[in-house]
């Protein structure tokens, strides 16, 4: 278990360290950085002053490793975009992704799983219909679905179109401000847990079906297990290993679904931080952004890891499941 | 399985090319007193379909009335400038959303295909490879292929295109765009093939190949692809959706095609706003047709689980 953990962490770090490097190398050796559209307007003098400022003014290798020191110790410079330091900046917005995500995926979860559990279980009409609904579910990824959510809010006015809060956020009571942000939560998170939602019914239907049909679901059957519960307790726990390695990839699909939903609702997240960022070439914000992004990244793999390894002892001793 | 698969890739090429010859107007036809005009709704006139022609009603609003007095025939039988038929609406250049949208189909459709053929390529030459020869060559290639499974691919391809100059001609687009895909694509592609490949190799008629003096270039060409066929079609089938919703995601923020190429993303980017979701939804069209093919696509995969069990 030791040493499978170790494997785990170092692939974990190594994901964090080469995706951050990368991105901070690939926008600082490309032309057209920030401080060259900055330049345009300024005396060479003060293009030197600015660049000495923001320690640009180095061989590449040396501003490099000043970069990396000051990254391990989460000091990833300042954003030549917003003038402040990255890490606040990047901590408020990844705040707002976090709890967008967890949302959507607490939500796929609630939605997914029973519905799963019912439609690999039972047949008939209401097999039928979760079938159909999960297949169109499955196909509408989160841009479609967030540019068909915003539409029928704005048709029917069920909630608010688009941003985290109101207008006038700032000057609300604590509870307040949360009361408007839950109002605003939906759309967003329901176009990111809608696709996850079918995926995880899709395949909760399928591991659910192939372990109900195991002789120990069927003993549990024999000594008189009432059904529902033969199912819950005995055939559901066994299904769960492939679900469990499907959130490890799902938290992928939901940074890449965020991305998109967080640019068609104005939701103020990591997401539409780094595209800001790579729009304006502004190198530290893409770096830090990037590393946070795989931090995010590396810390859900290594739960979904973790998690698997707690439910299936053949992980943990290396052996091929 | 393989042939239903076949057929939906074959058809999805054939729209690509054909499309615009289909199309009722060209993709850059601007109806100036047309902005924003609603979808006309075809009736038959006798034996021949028809539409009432479009009268502005408020230039401001830009609100259109039909014309219940008047009929135009449908632009395929008799096209007249001076009345256009929009049977999905038109855009804010009052340009026909169909034909944009069949034009539209030769560039996302055309450039996801190019993109999957050379993912399909490049992931079953790296998987054979990798899965023939065995030893560091097999875990260098299936390391970076597992490095570039774990990125979020949005993020990837966000990356690497913003790196690029953000204005290029539409060819230069195309073949950039083309070749972040097949980076991040080919990964999905070689890892089933490596496995494969891996199974197949220890078989007797390898063996039997192998010992008749065939070269392993040969081995991997005759004996060996052929084997990993189903599941390169299917790769194909599933990499094709994911690609034409990567050049709409691009091209919605801005960083895919320019503007005044048809394209379902350029054309999401230009409708994908707050006040024209709400009063002009027809210009969303793209969205349902991307919609169409993933649902399609979908369909195929859960009739392929369906057969196996």
């Amino acid at each position: 278990m030791g040493r499978y953990l170790l494997t785990r962490l170092v692939f974990a770090l190594l994901l964090v360290f080469i995706v951050s490097s990368a991105a901070w190398l690939l926008t600082r050796v490309v032309p057209g950085t920030f401080v060259d559209q900055e330049c345009v307007t300024l005396s060479p003098k003060e293009c030197d002053d600015l660049r000495k400022r923001l320690g640009l003014d180095r061989p590449l290798w040396a501003e490099y490793l000043s970069w990396l020191s000051h990254a391990v110790r989460f000091d990833f410079g300042e954003s030549l975009l917003y003038s402040r330091p990255v890490g606040p900046l990047i901590v408020e917005r990844a705040a707002n992704t976090a709890m967008l995500a967890t949302i959507a995926l607490v939500a796929a979860t609630l939605i997914g799983i029973p519905l799963g559990i019912y439609s690999g279980t039972r047949a008939g009409i209401g097999r039928a219909i979760v079938r159909t609904l999960s297949v169109i579910a499955v196909s509408v990824p989160p841009l479609i679905g967030s540019l068909a959510l915003v539409f029928l809010a704005s048709r029917t006015g069920w909630f608010p179109v688009g941003g985290m809060s109101s207008a006038g956020g700032a000057e609300m009571t604590w509870a307040a401000w949360l009361a408007d942000v839950a109002r605003h939560l939906p759309l967003p998170a329901l176009a990111l847990a809608i696709p996850m939602a079918a995926t995880l019914e899709r395949l909760q239907s399928e591991a659910i079906a192939a372990s109900s049909r195991e002789p120990f679901v069927a003993a549990s059957r024999a000594r008189g297990v009432a059904r529902a519960r033969s199912i819950l307790s005995h055939a559901w726990p066994v299904s769960l290993r492939p679900i469990l390695g499907l959130y490890g990839v799902m938290i992928g699909t939901l940074f890449s679904g965020s991305f998109i939903v967080e640019v068609v609702t104005s939701w103020p997240g990591l997401g539409r931080l780094m595209w800001d960022a790579l729009k304006a070439r502004d190198l530290f914000l893409v770096a830090g952004c990037a590393a946070t992004g795989a931090l995010f990244l590396a810390a859900g793999t290594l739960i979904a890891d973790l998690l698997l390894a707690y439910t299936d002892p053949r992980v943990r001793s290396g052996e091929r499941a | 399985m393989i042939r239903t698969t076949t057929l939906f890739l074959a058809a999805l090429t054939l729209i690509a090319v054909i499309a615009p010859w289909l199309a009722p107007y060209e993709a850059g036809d601007a109806f100036r007193d047309f902005l924003h005009a609603p979808p006309m709704r075809p009736h038959l006139d006798g034996l021949t379909p028809v539409v009432n022609p479009l009268v502005l009603a408020d230039r401001l609003e830009q609100r259109f009335e039909p014309d219940r007095s008047r009929t135009v025939r449908l632009p395929w039988i008799e096209r007249d400038r001076a009345t256009p038929v929009f049977l999905l609406g038109a855009d804010d250049f009052g340009r026909d959303v169909l034909s944009r949208l069949l034009y539209g189909a030769r560039t996302s459709i055309g450039l996801s295909l190019v993109a999957t053929l050379g993912a399909v390529v490049i992931g079953a030459l790296a998987g054979a490879w990798a899965g023939y020869r065995g030893g560091w060559v097999e875990d260098a290639i299936m390391r970076t292929a597992d490095f570039v499974l774990v990125l979020p691919v949005i993020y990837v391809v966000l990356v690497l295109r913003a790196v690029l100059p953000l204005v290029l001609a539409p060819s230069t687009v195309f073949v950039m765009v083309t070749l972040i895909f097949i980076a991040v694509g080919w990964p999905f592609v070689a890892k089933g093939v490596r496995a494969i490949v891996a199974v197949e190799r220890g078989r007797e008629y390898v063996q039997a190949a192998q010992s008749l003096g065939a070269s392993p270039l040969r081995i991997l060409a005759v004996h060996l692809l052929p084997a990993c066929g189903g599941h390169l079609l299917v790769q194909a089938t599933l990499l094709l959706p994911a690609f034409i919703l990567a050049e709409a995601t691009l091209s919605f923020i801005g960083l895919g095609f320019p503007d005044l190429v048809p394209s379902w993303g350029t054309m999401l980017a230009a409708a994908g706003n707050y006040n024209s979701i709400a009063r002009f939804p027809w210009t969303l069209a793209p969205a349902i047709a991307i919609f169409a093919i993933v649902l399609l696509t979908n369909l195929l995969a859960a009739r392929h689980t369906q057969n196996r069990h």
